[in-house]
């Protein structure tokens, strides 16, 4: 069965690349455009695999939408990955005290995308 | 060695083939093997029953009644194939032979061995070496290389294709 | 992408309005951190998304204004006037970028970068670099061309999986970078009351070879590397032997990984001979740290193996062909044993049984390709033998040709190639002698006066193509059927096409020559070269041009020895058919078989074939089935159904001669041995099309 993978970000292009490239790659993906949106759609019922979600976003951030998801036993061991730029190296930190599995450097290209989903999510 | 082989030449293994006793002198024979399945080979003359799976070699296989004559061998508990290695066309070629027992291997002298009746047998002579005499009987000493190289087997094989060459 | 680039502009016109607004509404509220986030992430957005879809210089220039206002969010600078007029005027070069283009090196937009890094730099507190960049950076060197093997412990936290971490897609990700030994410690795992299961409890040891740098191992860990304890040694480069010298021992390893201490170690030495036993009776390392070392030991051993055949591979060795052909003869038998097993298995349906059955079947499949590459030569050597043939043969007749090759190098079985000599050489000879002119002919027909022979080989599929063409006379289909029909070959009326007319130089009694040269041409000739060339299970074809030349085309199989066949059943009679030939399989009930026997044509879809009853043609005696089995083979170009009673299937089949004594037999090429050990013969296809076409 493919795995089904939730893109939480703000830019609907970053968005609508990453979607693309995933589903190019045989997963399921669902969207949502910040931490709340994304929330409610993981408590909705739709089971993701693993997150990938922007830093910065309005409504609630990413490293929100973490600890969140971490507090919640069904996400407790699901990969979640960062969307983060490289000048905040600080927030990688962050990210992975707040429980992100790991991160992706933006900009990244298709494969980057996917060997690091490899990476964590096997 | 020469004294090994002349003493070799003088023994016969006999067999039975319908009742008559045939010999082969015994450096013409590999071995005997129990009758296995014959894979007919079609187009061939009845005599020439088909081809046996020799430890990986493809082996032809004689009824030597047929050849001689004498009604098909039939699968019997002693019906046995005896392989042997003729000439044929100065070529050293493995064949087996059925025939209805095997029974021993007998030594017998040239003096022992008397030229072939020219009548009287059911065989043509010419497929005979001389008939031996062992104790109250007498053994048909066979010539297998005539046997399997006469006229009728050359039907089955056509002159070797050979390239035309500008001498 | 174009779609995306697309909707990243839709976007970025959206954020940019945005941000209009924003900066306008910070020039009154200079202090409101949500505006100053608004600001921030549509920087971040148009800077991020910029780069993946392709909008470099937008990316490049908007960098210079996030960081701006990152350092704005953190407090460190103030939000001025000047960096909000700052601010859009970058804007505008943004939205000037996004629409026109352009590398955003221009002088404008050079000047704004370096406002914006002036005041950057004046609240600069921190050095902003990168410090795994920096690391990677520093460790990066290069040439990195030799493998080499690396001892790696990866050491979890129990509490990784709390950020959703795996370790085992890392272990994949290891293994993909190249060979590589994966030793899992378990010692640790407590008693299940002890268990918590959300810790890890497991090691790991990874004896990996890889070209790869120690940096591209550790960004397989980029993300746990505060997570766990990983180091990275390395323990043999590849090419670094040294001869003679045993890999280090047990007790060595482990004092390197630091399992053991070397004063713990050489106590325990002290006395006794097998030391990993002693090691763990002592209690002094784990029985699985024992094991780890020793499947270094045999990882290193087998690189170094693989390391030494390398060296050696560069060299080849001269075998004598009858060593090869004895190799050939027992992968054969082998593979006979093999479909024996394979039957015995499947009759006992014992699944331990039919494992090792199916492993031994795929051994033999490997042995057996493996021993026929052996076998396999190019054919240049036989081609490079006829130019003195060519040479010497003008000579004689007063002729001047070239001889030119094609395709040397293309490989045939060792058999094929020594039996494809004689035929080469006569038909060479024939289109020095019958197909290229004297020069003085050449020249008054207005050729060159010099003539020229190919000699062509390619692949094409499971067979050779060899092809020997001239531009000589070419053949006169009139002249070589009015030939056929004083020979009496043909009926006086018989109705041949061109290429029927060509096929006549084929047949026996059939010499194209007017008079009787030394060099070919006594009536016996071509006709010996079709049968060479089918008993290789080969197919002859002739194309002529008239006053233009002729190609003689060979098609031969690869190999003899042993080919792909399909078993089929007439009556209690079994033979087998190469598979290359067959094209399908299909079936006739009892009123389209009789149909078929007495036109000798079938009808399938619609399309005539020519058929040809097997039970028929070798008087099998029996009844044929209800429903009757074709198998339609491919016959030089044309379609043919053979009757059979049934199609058994595929059959790995080792041909085996059939004795000197069936040597005439038609239809006939070889026999093989089947799984239980009975003989099947094996068909030769075109000879029994040429022999029923012959007699019907």
């Amino acid at each position: 069965m493919a795995k089904n993978i939730i893109t939480v970000d703000d830019s609907a292009s970053v968005r609508q690349m990453v979607s693309f490239t995933l589903k190019g790659a045989g997963y399921e993906v669902m969207e949502a455009c910040d931490g709340k949106d994304a929330l409610a759609k993981l408590s909705a019922g739709s089971k993701a695999d693993m997150v990938i979600t922007d830093l910065n976003m309005p409504n609630m951030n990413g490293i929100e939408l973490i600890k969140a998801l971490r507090a919640n036993p069904a996400y407790k061991f699901v990969p979640i990955v960062l969307l983060t730029t490289e000048s905040q190296d600080s927030k990688k930190q962050e990210g992975k005290a707040a429980g992100a599995t790991g991160w992706i450097v933006k900009p990244f290209k298709p494969d980057q995308l996917l060997s690091v989903i490899k990476k964590v999510l096997g | 060695m020469a004294t090994a082989e002349s003493s070799e030449t003088n023994q016969y293994l006999t067999f039975n083939l319908d009742g008559e006793v045939f010999g082969l002198a015994i450096l013409k024979v590999r071995e005997v093997l129990d009758f296995t399945s014959i894979t007919r080979v079609p187009q061939t003359p009845a005599y020439m029953r088909g081809v046996i799976n020799l430890r990986g070699s493809v082996v032809p296989v004689m009824d030597l009644r047929l050849k001689f004559n004498m009604a098909q061998t039939e699968k019997k508990v002693n019906t046995c194939i005896i392989i042997t290695e003729v000439e044929l066309n100065g070529e050293l070629v493995v064949l087996g032979a059925l025939a209805d027992s095997v029974q021993e291997v007998v030594d017998l002298d040239s003096s022992q061995i008397e030229p072939p009746p020219h009548m009287g047998t059911r065989l043509r002579t010419e497929f005979i070496k001389g008939m031996g005499k062992h104790g109250e009987s007498f053994i048909i000493v066979l010539d297998i290389d005539r046997v399997f190289s006469s006229e009728d087997l050359a039907s089955v094989q056509a002159a070797a294709p050979q390239m035309a060459d500008p001498a | 992408m174009d779609v995306h680039a697309e909707a990243f502009k839709e976007e970025a016109y959206e954020l940019l309005t945005e941000l209009e607004t924003s900066l306008l509404e910070l020039e009154e509220r200079p202090d409101d951190s949500e505006v100053v986030g608004r600001v921030f992430r549509a920087m971040h957005t148009i800077k991020g998304s910029g780069a993946m879809f392709g909008f470099d210089a937008v990316s490049e220039f908007t960098h210079e204004v996030e960081t701006a206002f990152d350092r704005v969010r953190e407090g460190m600078i103030k939000v001025t006037p000047e960096l909000i007029s700052m601010t859009l005027q970058a804007r505008d070069k943004i939205l000037e970028l996004l629409n026109n283009g352009g590398d955003g090196k221009d002088a404008d937009a050079r000047r704004i970068v370096t406002e914006f890094q002036r005041i950057c730099c004046c609240g600069e507190t921190t050095e902003n670099v990168d410090p795994v960049a920096e690391d990677f950076g520093a460790a990066l060197h290069a040439g990195m061309e030799r493998r080499r093997t690396y001892r790696i412990r990866f050491k979890p936290v129990p509490s990784f999986f709390a950020n959703g971490s795996n370790p085992l897609p890392l272990l994949n990700e290891l293994r993909e970078m190249g060979e590589s030994t994966v030793i899992a410690h378990l010692d640790a795992i407590p008693m299940l009351a002890d268990y918590v299961p959300d810790e890890c409890y497991t090691f790991w040891d990874i004896i990996l070879t890889t070209d790869q740098d120690e940096n591209a191992i550790r960004d397989v860990f980029i993300f746990v590397e505060d997570q766990c304890e990983l180091t990275i040694d390395i323990i043999h480069v590849d090419g670094e032997l040294e001869d003679n010298e045993e890999y280090k021992r047990l007790g060595e390893i482990l004092v390197e990984r630091g399992d053991i201490s070397t004063e713990a170690l050489n106590e325990i030495i002290g006395h006794q001979p097998r030391l990993g036993e002693k090691l763990v009776a002592s209690k002094a390392v784990d029985q699985s740290m024992i094991d780890a070392a020793l499947l270094e030991q045999q990882h290193i051993a087998k690189i170094r193996e693989k390391d030494v055949q390398k060296v050696k591979a560069v060299t080849s060795i001269k075998v004598d062909s009858l060593r090869l052909d004895n190799m050939v003869d027992l992968v054969g038998e082998l593979v006979t044993v093999q479909a024996r097993l394979t039957q015995k298995a499947e009759n006992n349906q014992d699944p331990d049984l039919l494992l090792i059955a199916e492993e031994v079947e795929r051994l033999t499949t490997e042995l057996r390709d493996n021993t026929m590459s052996i076998r396999m030569l190019p054919i240049g050597s036989t081609f490079s033998k006829f130019r003195r043939l060519v040479r010497d043969l003008s000579r004689d007749l007063g002729k001047q040709i070239e001889m030119t090759t094609e395709g040397a190098e293309t490989e045939l079985d060792k058999t094929v190639i020594d039996q494809l000599n004689d035929p080469l050489v006569h038909i060479i000879r024939n289109s020095i002698d019958h197909g290229i002119e004297a020069p003085d002919v050449r020249l008054a027909n207005g050729k060159p006066k010099e003539g020229v022979i190919r000699l062509a080989a390619h692949h094409s599929g499971a067979f050779v193509l060899i092809e020997i063409s001239d531009n000589g006379a070419g053949l006169d289909p009139e002249k070589l059927r009015n030939k056929a029909v004083s020979k009496g070959l043909i009926a006086p009326d018989a109705d041949l096409s061109v290429d029927e007319c060509f096929a006549l130089i084929l047949e026996a009694g059939f010499s194209t020559a007017e008079k009787v040269t030394d060099v070919s041409g006594r009536g016996v000739g071509m006709d010996v070269v079709r049968r060479s060339i089918e008993n290789l299970r080969g197919e002859i074809g002739i194309t002529s041009k008239l006053g233009v030349g002729t190609t003689i085309t060979l098609k031969l199989p690869l190999t003899l020895a042993i080919i792909d066949g399909l078993l089929v059943q007439i009556s209690d009679d079994f033979f087998v058919i190469p598979l290359s030939m067959v094209e399908e399989c299909v079936e006739l009930s009892r009123e389209e078989a009789l149909l078929a026997k007495t036109r000798s044509m079938m009808s399938f879809r619609g399309e005539l074939f020519s058929y040809i009853s097997l039970r028929d043609s070798f008087a099998i005696p029996g009844d044929p089935p209800a429903i009757e089995r074709v198998v339609l083979a491919s016959v030089k170009g044309e379609k043919i159904g053979f009757g059979v009673d049934q199609v058994v299937g595929q059959h790995q089949t080792v041909i085996k001669t059939l004795s000197n004594v069936y040597r005439d037999v038609v239809g006939i090429s070889g026999a093989t041995i089947l799984g239980d050990g009975s003989v099947a013969l094996v068909l030769d296809v075109n000879q029994l099309v040429v022999e029923t076409t012959h007699n019907g």
